[in-house]
This record gives C-alpha cells, sequence and structure tokens, in this order.
C-alpha cells in the first residue's frame, strides 16, 4: 500500500556538503595495523636475539637484595617512599593517580580540541598533563639509573659502594605548624586561581573546580615535599600520632 | 609449452569446496573491500570504511593497536612458556634455567621475547593513553572509553608485576617484596598502615596477607601470582579490551580531517 504521505513529501535533500573524505578499511587501515605488526615482532625477535631477560641467582628469603627495587613502572613511587610513608606513596599517591585520571573526561569542560593535537585550545589541559607524565617518567630514570645501596644517591657513571656520606638528620615541623601549612597551601592554593582566573573557575562550577584543584595540589605539593626534605632535610610536613606527611 | 596459469587459477577456485570456505572473490571491487571486513569474523570489529585523517599514523602512531597486538603475543608465548613451568618453588627456577639454557628448544627465545613483549606492552600502553590526551580523544562522547582504558593501564601493570615474581629469583622476589609491602601500609586494610588497630588488622589477616596467601612471599604467593598472570587478569583485561573495542565502534573513532 501507497504511503499516503509519500507523495505529499519532498524526497530529503541529499547531503550536499560531503562530510569527510572515507577511504576503505581494507587494505588502507588493516595494510597499515598489518605492517605496524610486522615491525613489532621483527623489533622484539632482534631485541629479544641479542639481549637476554635477567635472571639472578635462585631465590633466597634470607638474603635481601640492596637495593631492592620494585619493576621499573612503579620505581616513580618507589622513589616517592624516600619522600613520604609508604601509605602515601605506595597506596594513597596510586590511588588519587588512578581516580585522577578517570576523572579528567568528567572534569575537563573544554569542548575544543576533541580529536586532533592542539596546544593553543587547551593550554591548560594539555599542560598539566604532560608535566604529570613527564615527572612519572622523571621519577623512574631517577629510580633505575641513580639509585644505589640503601637507595643512596649514585650517578649512573659513579661506582656503588657502600661509603657514601651519612645523610643529614632529618627534623619535622611541630604539628600545629603543619596544620596550618597544609591548611594554608590547599586553602590558598585553591581560592587564589579562582579569584584570578574567575571565567575559569565559574566555568567549572565549584565542585569540579575543587576536585580539578584538590588533584593538581596534591601533585604539585609532591614536588614541593621533595623539595622541603632535599633543601631543608624536613622528614614530615605534618607529624600525628596516627599519620605522617 | 608454459601452463595456462588462469585455468589452473580458475580450476582451484571455480569449485564447490572452495566456495564454501571463501565467501568473496577477490577481485579489487568496492564491494568486495567491504565484503573482505564484513565476511571475516576477526576483521569486522572495524568499519568498512573510515575516514582519511583518522588512519594517518602520525594521528594515532598504531598505539591502541600495536598494545592489543603486544597482547596477543604475550598470550600465544605466554600459554607456550606454560607448558614448560612448574608454579612450584622447588622447580620454578629450575625451569627458568632449561629455558634460558636451551635446553627447551628455542626456549631462550621464548622467555625473552615474552619478558620485553611484557615490558613494550606497559609503553605501548601509557603512550596510547598520552595520544588520547594530546587529541582530546576522551571527551564526548567517549568519556567511558577514557575510564575502561585507566582500568586497562592498571591491569597491564599488574600483569607485568605478577609476572615477575614468576621466575623466582632475587630479582622478581625481592621486587614483589616492596610491591606487596606497600599494601601492608594501607590505610585501615594493612597491618603498617595508618588506623589499622580501628578494624583489627593485622600481619596474619590484612590486604597484603590476602594477596600472599601468607606472611611473606612463599610457595602459595607463588602460586598466586602464576594463577592471577595466567588466568585472571588476563581474562579480566581480555574482556575490557572487547568492551573496549565496542565503544570505539559505539561512540564513533574521534579522528577526523
Ligand atoms: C590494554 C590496553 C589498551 C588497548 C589494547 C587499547 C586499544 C585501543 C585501540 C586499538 C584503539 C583504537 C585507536 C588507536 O589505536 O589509538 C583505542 C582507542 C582508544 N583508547 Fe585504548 N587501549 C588500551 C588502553 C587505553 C588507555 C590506558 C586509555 C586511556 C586512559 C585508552 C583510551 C582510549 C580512548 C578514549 C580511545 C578512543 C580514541 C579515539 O576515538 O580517538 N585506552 N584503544
Amino acid at each position: 500500500m501507497a504511503n499516503p504521505e509519500a507523495t505529499t513529501l519532498k524526497p530529503e535533500p541529499r547531503q550536499t556538503q560531503p562530510g569527510p573524505e572515507k577511504i576503505h578499511t581494507w587494505p588502507h587501515l588493516v595494510a597499515k595495523e598489518f605492517l605496524c605488526a610486522l615491525l613489532f615482532l621483527v623489533v622484539i625477535l632482534l631485541y629479544s636475539y641479542y639481549v637476554d631477560a635477567p635472571l639472578r641467582e635462585l631465590a633466597n628469603p634470607g638474603e635481601p637484595e640492596n637495593p631492592a627495587k620494585a619493576p621499573w613502572y612503579f620505581l616513580g613511587l618507589q622513589e616517592e617512599l624516600v619522600y613520604f610513608d609508604p601509605w602515601f606513596a605506595g597506596v594513597v599517591l596510586p590511588s588519587l593517580i588512578i581516580i585522577g585520571l578517570m576523572f579528567i573526561p568528567y572534569i575537563d569542560f573544554n569542548h575544543k580540541g576533541n580529536g586532533y593535537y592542539t596546544f593553543g585550545e587547551r593550554k591548560f589541559a594539555v599542560t598539566t598533563f604532560s608535566f604529570g607524565f613527564l615527572l612519572w617518567y622523571v621519577l623512574i630514570i631517577m629510580g633505575v639509573y641513580c639509585r644505589g645501596p640503601f637507595w643512596a644517591w649514585f650517578w649512573p657513571w659513579e661506582k656503588w659502594t657502600l661509603a657514601f656520606p651519612t645523610p643529614p638528620p632529618l627534623w619535622s615541623l611541630p604539628a600545629p605548624v603543619g596544620v596550618l601549612l597544609l591548611l594554608a597551601y590547599f586553602g590558598l592554593g585553591t581560592w587564589l586561581p579562582a579569584r584570578r582566573w574567575k571565567d575559569f573557575y565559574q566555568q567549572l562550577g565549584p565542585v569540579k573546580y575543587g576536585v580539578t584543584m584538590f588533584l593538581l595540589l596534591t601533585m604539585i605539593g609532591t614536588i614541593l615535599k621533595m623539595g622541603l626534605r632535599l633543601g631543608f632535610s624536613i622528614k614530615y610536613v605534618l607529624q600525628t600520632p596516627w599519620f605522617n606527611i | 609449452m608454459l601452463p595456462d596459469l588462469k585455468e589452473i587459477g580458475d580450476k582451484i577456485t571455480q569449485n564447490n569446496i572452495w566456495k564454501s570456505i571463501f565467501r568473496h572473490g577477490y577481485e579489487d571491487t568496492p564491494r568486495n573491500r567491504m565484503l573482505q571486513i564484513l565476511g571475516n569474523v576477526w576483521l569486522h570489529i572495524h568499519p568498512t570504511t573510515v575516514t582519511k585523517g583518522s588512519i594517518n599514523i602520525s594521528f594515532t602512531w598504531c598505539l591502541g593497536g600495536l598494545t592489543f597486538f603486544v597482547f596477543l603475543f604475550e598470550t600465544l608465548t605466554g600459554v607456550l612458556l606454560m607448558f614448560y613451568y612448574t608454579p612450584d618453588v622447588n622447580r620454578a627456577y629450575a625451569d627458568m634455567l632449561d629455558l634460558s639454557n636451551n635446553a627447551i628448544p628455542l626456549g631462550r627465545l621464548l622467555r625473552n621475547t615474552h619478558r620485553w613483549a611484557g615490558h613494550a606492552m606497559v609503553i605501548t600502553v601509557c603512550f596510547h593513553m598520552l595520544r588520547v590526551f594530546l587529541t582530546g580523544s576522551y571527551k564526548a562522547p567517549r568519556q567511558f572509553n577514557w575510564v575502561l582504558g585507566v582500568i586497562l593501564l592498571v591491569l597491564t601493570l599488574l600483569l607485568s608485576f605478577t609476572g615477575y615474581l614468576l621466575p623466582w629469583d632475587q630479582l622478581g622476589y625481592w621486587a614483589i617484596t616492596v610491591g606487596t609491602n606497600m599494601a601492608g601500609a594501607t590505610p585501615f586494610a594493612g597491618y603498617q598502615g595508618p588506623f589499622a588497630e580501628l578494624f583489627g588488622f593485622t600481619i596474619d589477616n590484612d590486604i597484603r596477607f590476602g594477596l600472599l596467601g601468607g606472611t611473606s612471599i612463599q610457595a602459595p604467593a607463588l602460586l598466586r601470582a602464576y594463577v592471577w598472570h595466567c588466568i585472571g587478569l588476563p581474562a579480566m583485561a581480555g574482556g575490557l579490551m572487547i568492551l573496549h573495542f565496542w565503544r570505539i565502534r559505539k561512540d564513533g573513532f574521534s579522528g577526523r580531517l
């Protein structure tokens, strides 16, 4: 049966503006994937032919390795153990990194720069992320190449010895000072940028802004703590009977 | 006289057996190009056409696809290693030596490739994440696929981490000691963490104990690492990858141009 409306409706005009140019997946994409895979195989086979996977002596629970290093991709966190207690460096910090990564799509309000490389349209996002990515790898490089017995610092060209100078004694800030300092850091760190960059704050709204700044300040804070420790021998900024930061 | 190649070719392909296996010809027509994707169970994960810009190497650097390929490669070499490796503290190290000394044919190459490709996967997944970030591809409507990706990143690290213990040598033993000691410092739920007393967590009932199956790294820890490494984590990662790829199709790929 004929559709009565069909005669009254004009056919939809064909899309006049052509969309992005389309090409066939076979062979264009499939060929590239195949070449990538092949290239990978060649590289990994050559590398594995010349370089053996490490294998040390049989595991001996009675004889710790010195230094005992985690696998390289966790050495950034192990490096942070110098500056923080294990509950923070080994648990809270990685958890915050994972949660923070998951939050990114939900706190980034900027609709520009979706699907192409750009710095100009997303200065803040690209800078922050690249900085964090770089930091992760810088810490790893420090951990892999510059840490020797007892986690003491050795340049890669230095020989590991046990005769390194005793590190200077460490001290901690009194608890009230620590509380004030942390409150000031996170308080002012959140409040001042909101005043300075009003647009940024208003576009995000208080919740997303709060989350963004908390994550950002935590990242910067870990670096500041490294500075306090290396420059001023400060062990803890905040010391309490239950936990230390 | 030269044999007539076309005639031989026709003999091979123009019969019921051939046609029952290969469902369409290989004449280079647009229709066949599409069928090549649609008619192939492995390839039809792709759309039949893609935008020109999105397959530029300099857009994805092939990093997601490479990560997936390395995962498949690890699965294959991993299964082969399972034929020769016993997760027993009295056997594991000796099995490693047999592999490294080529007492098992191609054992050294097998072990080396599995090891180095594992490291490679960590690197490619990190840089895949970097590329997705720098192209803003996590933005609407692809937010959730980014979240899936982050979980995949964590699973990739855990896969590599659990594998580290299996050779049962000093390197792996103490690396895993350092790593799992962190779990003992978990606030509330680790015996050395802040507030552990609150819920009565001690060295023999906290998170670390659950991971190791003991208070230190012994035979149960090796078995646990093995089961997670060979079954638990690959199954989870594989399942999530399927979801990850499904979402790319449903959300649409970000590359335009
Ligand atoms: C085992 C890990 C992973 C595998 C096998 C994988 C695989 C892939 C593949 C094959 C693609 C297609 C495009 C490309 O090759 O770049 C893709 C896209 C994507 N991946 Fe992953 N990925 C993994 C981890 C991640 C991670 C860690 C993230 C982010 C945190 C992520 C986020 C995304 C997003 C958002 C897309 C869509 C990109 C777009 O539309 O441009 N993936 N992934």
